[in-house]
């Protein structure tokens, strides 16, 4: 068996993927540490943290090196949102490959979730406080904000997927797009949501945003990132736990064969509803960091595009992939950015210079050229065949 | 012969498609732990008779009662769990996973950890010494982080869900090797050779734990001697308390191999009996070598 | 819930909502005929719509239309119009096709390959139209009012202006005339053919690139003409309005049936009737929300619509 093996291994070329599967698990808890740690250290990228001294080459990275460069740790606190948001679709799209076009809306719900019970301004807690006999600066705690999103958005993508999920993927894809536009509208025309003005005053983890807060003020944007680097840290381990596991396994059942997975007792409805129900609470746990960071929300935010947006960061990243997701969503974020603050942009007429007013023309052409040229995305997902292999390795064969 | 105990019953299952009737009426029981063959000429309903039983098509009328309960009319995994596997005339494996994990969404029929038990890893249990991971490099790093490892796991428990998978990788390869293909386990299905994703269709399969096994076809497209392996592999599985039915175009394996035989000609039964009766049934001998009218 | 002022005047509000509806099943039509023939729900198509909107509103402002002309020039005008709406949508159609989804045909591309792309054309022409148009300000662009509305049929009490006369008018004309040609020439036989069977229609020496270029060209004929007929009814356009008229238009496509050019007609006419029913019902800001129920639960309950799905088997 191993000697097989061996001659299978040789003939191909090492990529990446093999040598890093091919690493000792020692070796890679390392590496991954290390990766951690640099990942914490980037608001301070370019200096030595406690010195004056600078590492020459790295600051070349940041975004606000050049005149009118945006401010680095927002950005930052953006590329962390967006990976968010790309790992969680690319639960829906890249494992269950479900077309989501709706994403926008459970993000919106996340992102209304945390205004609407936190904040001191909005309606709902208002209401609240007039029916329930409650203090007169009440508001839900931000930590039970969380879970209330979490909730809520699971919730709403089981309400959505249980009608829709039945439906042939293409018409999943136009009802989802929909049900996006359909979050708007109401967050648009009802009273309770603030109506067109939204909502100010959203919490962070200090409490309402206020200007002497320690470290989550609206000055210094470190903490924020930080935040959303755990978030994003912690759902990367859910996820790749659920893809080892027999629900993943069901994902690539159903997308590979749905006919025959089902015959091997695989319940396709049960599991692609688990997809959407996770990859919504993600979603949502997105809107919630994206809201408290903003502390203002408004309708506007939350249109179709944005949703369009996601799925380009997913498939033009690697749909399957979470890294390939990733890459997406930090490529579609910084990079506009990075080219502003280098003064790259300044050929183009006024207008043009903001990344904003482009950005999603560049997103549209990137998703036509790259699923023509290279429809698995820039880093396809490898399957674990490898990763298997080595598990498969240290079980011992009977017989 | 003594009395034994009926698994599945077809019974008058009628199937059209528009005008078409591809089933008419068919009746045939099928007892514990027999080799059942289901012959019959190209186009006589065999393949759509498996359809109807495994829930990929709902009868339009009569039923299919599987171990006491009726299962026509069923959703195909409800049939799954009830105890029904087969393989697929045109193979249907998962061809951008291994073969292992083919067979690993087999045993997940029989799992009950879902997508919250592998988020948490709960329930756990604690000092079950089966549980939990072994030490096997002799030194070095590699040691200390296996020994790490596995005391980390002691003293956190080991989940449902880790007890599953490790038990489930365990049955899989157990099953494969059973199978003959142990060796393929890390290969992606799709590059397998036609014979072993043959066997591996009927791995999968056993992997539900089922107690009556459909064999579409097994053996198309195999030489000789392949059809005599595969034959000891039938006997072996029926040997081992599942009930196999078998559809096959080789009379020589049919023949060797099954208990009873069933024959469809046009969608319907034309003979039910041992194969040597079957064998010198006018009918089915008509059916197979043509008739002139007036005969 | 105002149910008297829906019955009090429901033969008006039938109506205005037919008018409504013209549109929408012209538009319908495009996402048909493509389904029909490829399976492919071309989400660009929209976008071929919009494209339509603003050719047709730059010549009326190129030579120098002025508001409400007589009624001889303004027949003029919407002949024009319709002309150049249907090249530049029709072109535009013929471009996608051949600029993206021929590749991934060659290609054998899964549908969800050919949905992103199609989503990033649509995304692309949107923005284009967004940022070149109109000193990038992206606001509504007003043009000049074509047709004086006036009261040309007052029948019992239901008033039918010009205006609805003249949309009603020039969409079933353009339906008639689809369904000729896709029954009755030996182009639309090859339509139908590959509709059917692609492979063997091939085989029998349907050129299927030609074939497929053609019911592009046609979608698109059809969407310029309902950007015509829009421009006269609204007096605007914007760069992202192929948006709602796009999922409305795919609703009435679906609640007819797919691919059934017949079904198109009629689940347009049905979708602005009873659009415009629901608006007088409760308030019309959530006009839009109401189409995207009507779609969740037709496909929740007959998948394949009215009419059933199929171009080939239809008589459209």
């Amino acid at each position: 068996m191993t000697a097989n093996e061996n001659t299978v291994t040789k003939k191909k070329k090492r990529s990446f993927a093999d040598r890093w599967n091919g690493l000792p698990g020692w070796s890679r808890f390392f590496w991954i540490m290390g990766g951690v740690i640099f990942l914490f250290y980037l608001p301070e990228l370019g200096n030595i943290p406690g010195t004056n001294l600078e590492i020459p080459g790295l600051g070349f990275l940041r975004t606000d090196v050049g005149v009118g460069g945006s401010d680095w740790d927002s950005i930052l606190f953006r590329c962390a949102v967006f990976v968010l948001i790309a790992l969680g679709l690319n639960v829906v799209v890249g494992l269950a490959g479900l077309l989501d076009l709706g994403y926008v809306g459970f993000f919106a719900i996340g992102a209304y979730s945390v205004a609407l019970f936190g904040s001191q301004q909005s309606p709902v807690v208002k209401l609240l406080r007039a029916n329930f006999d409650l203090a007169p600066d009440w508001a839900l705690a931000w930590s039970w904000c969380i879970l209330l999103a979490i909730v809520l958005t699971m919730f709403s993508g089981v309400l959505l997927g249980w009608p829709t999920l039945r439906l042939r993927g293409d018409y999943l894809a136009i009802v989802t797009l929909g049900f996006g536009e359909i979050i708007r509208i109401i967050a648009r025309n009802s009273t309770i949501t603030g109506g067109p003005d939204g909502i100010t005053a959203i919490p962070g983890p200090e409490g309402a945003p206020n200007a002497q807060n320690k470290y989550f003020s609206i000055l210094d944007q470190k903490w924020w990132y930080w935040l959303a680097l755990v978030a994003v840290l912690v759902v990367i381990l859910a996820v790749r736990r659920l893809e080892n596991s027999r629900v993943g396994r069901s994902w690539l059942a159903i997308r590979e064969d749905e006919d025959a997975a089902a015959v091997m007792g695989v319940h396709g409805f049960k599991f692609k509803l688990w997809a959407f129900a996770i990859g919504a609470a993600i979603g949502g746990l997105s809107g919630l960091l994206f809201a408290s960071q903003q502390a203002f929300i408004d309708p506007s935010q939350f249109n179709v595009n944005l949703s369009i947006l996601f799925v380009a960061m997913v498939v033009v990243g690697g749909a399957g992939n979470m890294a390939g997701a990733a890459l997406g969503a930090i490529l579609l974020t910084y990079l506009p950015e990075r080219l502003r603050s280098l003064g790259a942009l300044e050929f183009l007429p006024e207008r043009f210079q903001d990344p904003a007013e482009f950005r999603y023309l560049l997103f549209g052409l990137a998703m036509v050229v790259v699923m023509i040229l290279r429809p698995q995305g820039l880093l396809p997902s490898k399957r674990r065949a490898r990763e298997l292999k080595d598990r498969a390795q240290e079980v011992p064969v009977n017989g | 012969m003594a009395e034994r105990s009926v698994l599945l019953k077809v019974d008058n299952v009628t199937l059209k498609f528009g005008g078409v009737v591809a089933l008419d009426s068919v009746s045939f029981d099928l007892y514990q732990g027999e080799i059942l063959g289901l012959i019959g000429p190209n186009g006589a309903g065999k393949t759509t008779c498996f359809n109807a039983m495994t829930g990929v098509y709902r009868p339009t009328s009569g039923q299919v009662v599987f171990d006491g309960q009726t299962v026509s009319g069923k959703k195909p995994y409800e049939i799954n769990h009830s105890g029904i596997a087969r393989t697929f005339q045109n193979i249907r494996l998962f061809p951008e996973m291994t073969a292992l994990e083919n067979v690993l969404v087999g045993t997940d029929s029989r799992h009950k950890v879902s997508a919250p038990g592998a988020l948490f890893g709960l329930p756990r249990r604690w000092g079950h010494e089966e549980d939990l991971p072994e030490v096997r490099a002799k030194g070095g790093p590699d040691r200390s982080w296996q020994e790490f490892k596995r005391s980390a796991a002691k003293f956190f428990g080991v989940s449902r869900h880790m007890q599953e998978e490790r038990a489930a990788e365990r049955k899989a390869l157990e099953l494969m090797h059973f199978c003959g293909i142990e060796r393929a386990a890390n290969e992606q299905a799709r590059n397998l050779p036609y014979g072993s994703q043959r066997r591996l269709e009927i791995a999968r399969a056993l992997a539900t734990e089922p107690k009556l096994l459909c064999l579409d076809e097994p053996a198309a497209g195999f030489n000789p001697a392949e059809k005599v392996e595969l034959m000891d592999l039938i006997k072996k599985i029926r040997d081992t308390g599942v009930t196999v039915l078998l559809i096959e175009h080789d009379m020589r394996l049919v023949m060797g191999v099954t208990d009873r035989i069933v024959v469809l000609e046009f969608g319907r039964k034309i003979a039910d009996g041992a194969p040597a009766e079957v064998r010198d049934n006018p009918k089915v001998i008509a059916a197979y070598l043509g008739v002139p009218d007036a005969a | 819930m105002n149910f008297d002022a829906l019955f009090d005047h429901i033969g008006q509000h039938t109506v205005d909502g037919l008018a409504k509806g013209a549109i929408y099943a012209l538009v319908a039509l495009g996402y048909t005929l493509v389904y029909g023939v490829l399976r492919l729900i071309n989400f660009a198509h929209s976008e071929v719509f919009m494209v339509g909107t603003f050719a047709v509103m730059w010549t009326w402002i190129g030579i120098g239309a002025g508001n409400t002309p007589s009624i001889g020039i303004a027949i003029l005008l919407l002949v024009l119009g319709g002309l150049v709406g249907a090249a530049a949508s029709g072109g535009t159609a013929v471009l996608v096709e051949l600029v993206a989804y021929r590749h991934l045909r060659r290609k054998n591309a899964p549908s969800l390959v050919f949905l992103i792309t199609a989503i990033g054309v649509s995304l692309s022409l949107t923005e284009i139209f967004g940022i070149f148009t109109g000193n990038g300000e992206r606001k509504i662009q007003g043009m000049p009012t074509i047709l004086n509305q006036s009261i040309a049929i007052d029948f019992l009490g239901v008033e039918i202006t010009n205006l609805q006369l003249i949309v009603l008018a020039a969409a079933f004309l353009m339906m008639i005339g689809l369904d000729q040609f896709i029954n009755k020439t030996r182009y639309g036989r090859g339509v139908r053919a590959v509709a059917q069977n692609p492979d063997t229609a091939a085989l029998m020496g349907v050129n299927k690139d030609r074939v497929i270029v053609l019911i592009f060209a046609l979608g698109g004929l059809m969407a310029g003409v309902a950007a015509v007929l829009w421009n006269m009814r609204y007096g605007f356009t914007r760069f992202d309005i192929g948006f709602v008229i796009g999922l409305k238009a795919f609703t009435a496509a679906v609640l007819g049936g797919i691919g059934n050019l017949r079904g198109a007609l009629v689940g347009g006419l049905l979708l602005g009737v009873i659009e415009v029913y629901f608006a007088t019902l409760t308030a019309s800001k959530w006009e839009d929300v109401f189409a995207f129920i009507v779609l969740v639960v037709v496909l929740m309950f007959r998948p394949t619509g009215l009419l059933g799905e199929s171009l080939g088997r239809a008589r459209a």
